[in-house]
């Protein structure tokens, strides 16, 4: 079952090295991995999605919990959360598929090539590659998941 | 607080000394060169000069195991760096609160493949608690305040604080203020104890009728062997200790089972897979201790008090975890057990008790084998340890290296007192034993330190003899010399139809005796029994100087017993053509 883990970590050179060598040391697998500052510029916010059963689950977020840079994490997939993943696809104007995007996804034209922009959750971006898949995309970029908790809990810290 | 102008240099070595260290132990090179002048200019730290930086981490660590203070070790960049490693994983592993400190190249120069140049934080990250780059001279006190803390607190381990060589520069001062109080938002280990589950412990202690207690090395880390030892008095329950946890219970006491787990006794092993509850404390269940962890144990209910929560249920399922301090939880749990004047099983406890004496006098160790004199005209490793241990009255400090005469000196070798024992269990170092027993030394100048070791693991930090003379170090070597890497060699006999390979030395030994008298040391050779029991108490009375007694024991010697790999704990050889299944 995929598992989707959020962390916030000093933002400070080595510890995202820290958390992703974690993961090789402890032979736990990445499947996607988002880093990016938050609006405290002090901290990276990291969401990282993984298979594993409960126990393993457990064990990963109890090791990057004692990494000394991490400052909290949290197993979004506990409880009810949102999941988006953004991706971008490139088509040659001949291979556009204009029975699936309308003009509000297309992000770029000219006349050889068209880029369009897609949000979803993983699993509908996947559906959607397995639909588009026989009009020969040129290329498929997939940013990895982002999440947030569905409820009144956050990933914050109060300064 | 001394606050004058510092370089970066003297600020370390300052911070150092306000940290409590008096001693560190190091090597010096170009990258550390600056903070060896600072050094030389001050009175506070005394620098020990070993003879590899392998040497002087395991010195470090050995001095941090037997005094409960963190050690210190410097090394330059590059190499330096790079052979402080072993060291570095040995802590780590066994969870020592270590500095280190390594030299760098110029911050300009970082990235460029510069000479003696490698990235420290890098290579030592998966096997230090945390490590720090300095990036500005300011930064040295503040620095090392977190680093010492961070090494001392929770579940300690070794920190890496790597220094590039402008920052030590003499010529660029500042003025030095130590901080008083370390204060980080994303670390806060559990202190004191964890009361949440404690009544609940209570409630499956009083109803236990095959109970055991089994530590490991987090009790005597946390000074907690005091309060494990009333708790074990006030239950009349057995104990086994992991070879970590060797100390925390008087070895000595009839309550003890011995060490558990691959070469644990046979009354322990018999203990842990036959009982109703496990009391696990300050140990991790790892795969020395458990064997098949999905055999292990499956009758019994496991209250787990361990100050690291990853180390609880991830191995085995923790009906009761206890995530704090060991000494602090154990007191609170002795509290909860006299406050509701507790009465155990007490018909059902002595019958346990019983149980692990017929085991005991069925299949335990034989501790009188000295008294046996010569078995086949050879000396039997064991005999060693007994008599070294009665030669030292049981009080010696005992390093090791890493074999069978390491397992022989944890089965044999009764330690009353934590800290007394040092070892290194968890990465299992060979070339630990004559380093840390430097360590240990220095600590305790008036105590006889000795060291067990075979002639394979000597040889790995052999050039320590060098130091020892420089410090005057008496340290006592007691040389298994089984003319072949024994464990390797039993496991090729059991497993590999007693194909040897590259297991023995086709008499390329060195004269050990020679070897040490080069060094300006004492050796004594012993080959024969009846030279044994004199030669030891020689080597003992030699109080001022370094002995290494070389004894020749019998080759073929196996350590049991020894836990079948795959099964449960109860599957044991106890001898090379017994076994329990």
């Amino acid at each position: 079952m995929k598992r989707v883990i959020a962390l916030l970590m000093e933002n400070q050179p080595g510890a995202l090295s820290r958390v992703v060598g974690l993961f090789s040391q402890r032979g736990y697998n990445i499947e996607t991995l988002v880093v990016a500052p938050t609006n405290d510029a002090t901290l990276s916010r990291l969401t990282m999605s993984t298979e594993g059963d409960e126990k393993v689950v457990e064990q990963i977020t109890k090791q990057l919990d004692k990494l000394i840079d991490v400052v909290m994490v949290t197993n979004l997939s506990e409880s009810e959360f949102v999941e988006r993943e953004l991706m971008l696809i490139k088509f040659t104007k001949d291979s556009f598929p204009e029975n699936v995007f309308d003009e509000s996804n297309i992000v770029s034209k000219n006349n050889k090539i068209i880029n369009v922009q897609v949000v979803g959750t993983s699993s509908e971006l996947d559906k959607l590659i397995s639909e588009i898949d026989t009009n020969n995309p040129v290329e498929i970029v997939r940013s990895g998941s982002l999440g947030i908790s569905s409820d009144e809990k956050t990933l914050t810290i109060e300064n | 607080m001394d606050k004058s102008n510092k370089s970066g240099a003297e600020a370390l070595i300052h911070s150092l000394h306000l940290e409590g260290v008096d001693l560190m132990f190091g090597y010096p090179g170009g990258a550390a060169l600056h903070i060896y002048d600072a050094i030389f200019n001050q009175n506070y730290v005394d620098h020990i000069l070993v003879r590899h930086e392998q040497g002087a981490v395991h010195a470090a660590d050995g001095y941090a195991r037997a005094t409960g203070k963190p050690g210190v070790a410097l090394v330059t960049s590059g190499p330096g760096a790079t052979n402080a490693i072993t060291g570095l994983a040995t802590a780590y592993m066994d969870s020592t609160p270590i500095v280190v400190i390594s030299g760098q190249v110029k911050s300009n120069l970082i990235g460029t493949d510069s000479f003696q140049e490698t990235d420290m934080i890098g290579v030592s990250r998966p096997i230090v608690k945390h490590s720090f780059l300095v990036q500005r001279a300011e930064d040295i006190p503040d620095i090392v305040k977190k680093a010492f803390h961070i090494a001392t607190t929770g579940r300690k381990g070794p920190v890496v604080i790597d220094i590039p060589k402008d920052f030590t520069d003499p010529e660029y001062k500042f003025e030095f203020n130590y901080p008083t109080e370390v204060n980080m938002r994303s670390y806060n280990p559990p202190e004191g104890a964890d009361t949440s589950r404690i009544k609940e412990a209570a409630d499956l202690i009083a109803t236990a009728k095959r109970p055991v207690i089994y530590s490991g090395g987090g009790v005597n880390q946390n000074n907690a062997s005091e309060e494990l030892t009333a708790l074990a008095k006030l239950l009349n329950f057995p104990v086994t200790n992991t070879l970590m946890g060797l100390g925390a219970f008087p070895g000595s006491d009839p309550q003890f089972m011995g060490m558990l787990g691959m070469h644990g006794t046979y009354q322990a092993n018999m203990a842990m897979h036959n009982a109703d509850l496990i009391i696990a404390v300050g140990a991790r269940f790892d795969d020395r201790i458990t064997n098949d962890p999905n055999q292990f144990a499956l009758s019994a209910k496991k209250i787990h008090i361990d100050v690291d929560p990853a180390s609880v249920s991830k191995i085995i399922h923790a009906d009761i975890p206890i995530v704090g301090s060991a000494k602090e939880s154990l007191t609170a749990l002795i509290e909860e057990l006299k406050s509701r004047d507790l009465k155990t099983n007490e018909s059902d406890i002595s019958e346990w008790n019983e149980q692990i004496k017929n085991w005991r006098d069925a299949h335990g160790l034989n501790h009188s084998l000295l008294e046996m004199g010569a078995q086949n005209g050879k000396i039997l490793p064991q005999q060693v340890i007994q008599s070294l241990y009665k030669e030292t009255n049981g009080e010696a400090f005992v390093t090791s290296d890493v074999g069978q005469h390491q397992m022989f000196a944890a089965q044999y070798y009764h330690f009353d007192k934590p800290r007394q024992w040092i070892n290194s269990g968890g990465l299992g170092t060979m070339g630990f034993g004559l380093p840390s027993a430097m360590g240990v030394q220095l600590a305790y100048p008036e105590s006889i330190v000795s060291c067990v070791t075979g002639e394979g693991s000597i040889q790995m930090c052999i050039q320590e003899l060098s130091t020892c003379l420089q410090y005057g170090l008496p340290i006592k070597i007691i040389n298994l010399n089984n003319a072949a890497l024994g464990m390797v060699k039993q496991w090729q006999d059991m497993q590999y139809g007693g194909r040897h390979s590259s297991s023995t030395y086709e008499n390329s030994l060195p004269d050990f005796v020679a070897l040490t008298e080069s060094y300006g040391h004492v050796g004594i050779k012993v080959s024969k029994f009846d030279e044994l029991e004199s030669a030891m108490k020689e080597c003992i009375s030699l109080k001022d100087k370094l002995v290494f007694l070389d004894v020749d024991v019998d080759p073929n010697e196996h350590v049991y017993p020894m836990l079948e790999a795959g099964n449960a704990m109860d599957h044991m050889r106890l001898s090379k053509d017994e076994k329990t299944w």
